[in-house]
């Protein structure tokens, strides 16, 4: 199950309706991304600002053609019994949840394996844009490598 | 018509995030359409530069320069994304 919005969420309330969802399940991994108040902003890590606000952006329609696509990929890995995404978009602020991946199976191996996977594909995959807002700019967060280089290493797997 | 959208860095260089272009009888991929943007706006010299990643969506999928194009295709151009 997916969800793009702007409103936050409640792990509480996520956790309990996939718990009811899985069934039978023997582990339930829940993973949730939050906003940084310092954040380097070059990707290469050489400068660092104190960000006021960042601003997601997203292309309604595909983002949840792709996320349903990293689904079901993980969905094909590994025997999950329930999954839920939530990505929020527009304006968020230092210590705001962003985004829950959170991931049911009979074994906890294959929840870990399936949410890490899905945090991998989502962050390059996915077309989501970070805007972040210091007290002078306004800057659009660069793509990083390591994010990149965090999928290859499922391609085999 | 093509309609074209334009996210994030690049819909803010442009300074619009969406148009519709009548499919030109010469434009029959992505690099060809890219092109014939360069040939008409020269805004898209600040966009589609060297120095600049852009990524390609036909009809809401991720693809290379060289897909096809159709009337009535939706076209989308964006920078490399940062979710999570």
């Amino acid at each position: 199950m997916i969800s793009i919005q702007n409103q936050d969420f409640s792990i509480a309330d996520e956790y309990a309706a996939l718990r009811h969802r899985a069934g039978d399940a023997g582990a339930i991994v829940t993973f949730t991304g939050l906003v940084r108040e310092i954040y380097d902003v070059s990707a290469e890590g050489s400068e660092s600002a104190s960000v006021r606000s960042l601003f997601l952006e997203h292309y309604p329609g595909m983002t949840e053609k792709c996320l349903q696509e990293i689904q079901q990929q993980a969905e094909a890995k590994w025997p999950l019994l329930a999954t839920r995404i939530i990505h929020r978009v527009g304006e968020l602020h230092g210590k705001d949840q962003i985004v829950l991946v959170a991931t049911a199976s009979a074994h906890r191996h294959a929840a870990f394996e399936a949410a890490e996977f899905i945090m991998d594909y989502l962050k390059s995959k996915a077309p989501f844009w970070k805007q972040q807002k210091t007290a002078t700019s306004s800057v659009w967060v660069e793509s990083r490598d390591s994010d990149k280089a965090a999928i290859d290493r499922w391609q085999d797997s | 018509m093509l309609h074209i959208q334009y996210f994030a860095s690049i819909r803010e260089t442009l300074g619009r995030s969406e148009e519709e272009l009548e499919l030109p009888a010469k434009v029959g991929s992505v690099q060809d359409l890219i092109d014939h943007l360069l040939s008409v706006n020269p805004s898209f010299q600040r966009v589609f530069s060297a120095q600049n990643k852009v990524l390609a969506a036909v009809n809401q999928t991720v693809v290379d320069l060289d897909h096809p194009l159709s009337e009535n295709d939706e076209v989308a151009f964006f920078p490399p994304m940062t979710g999570g």
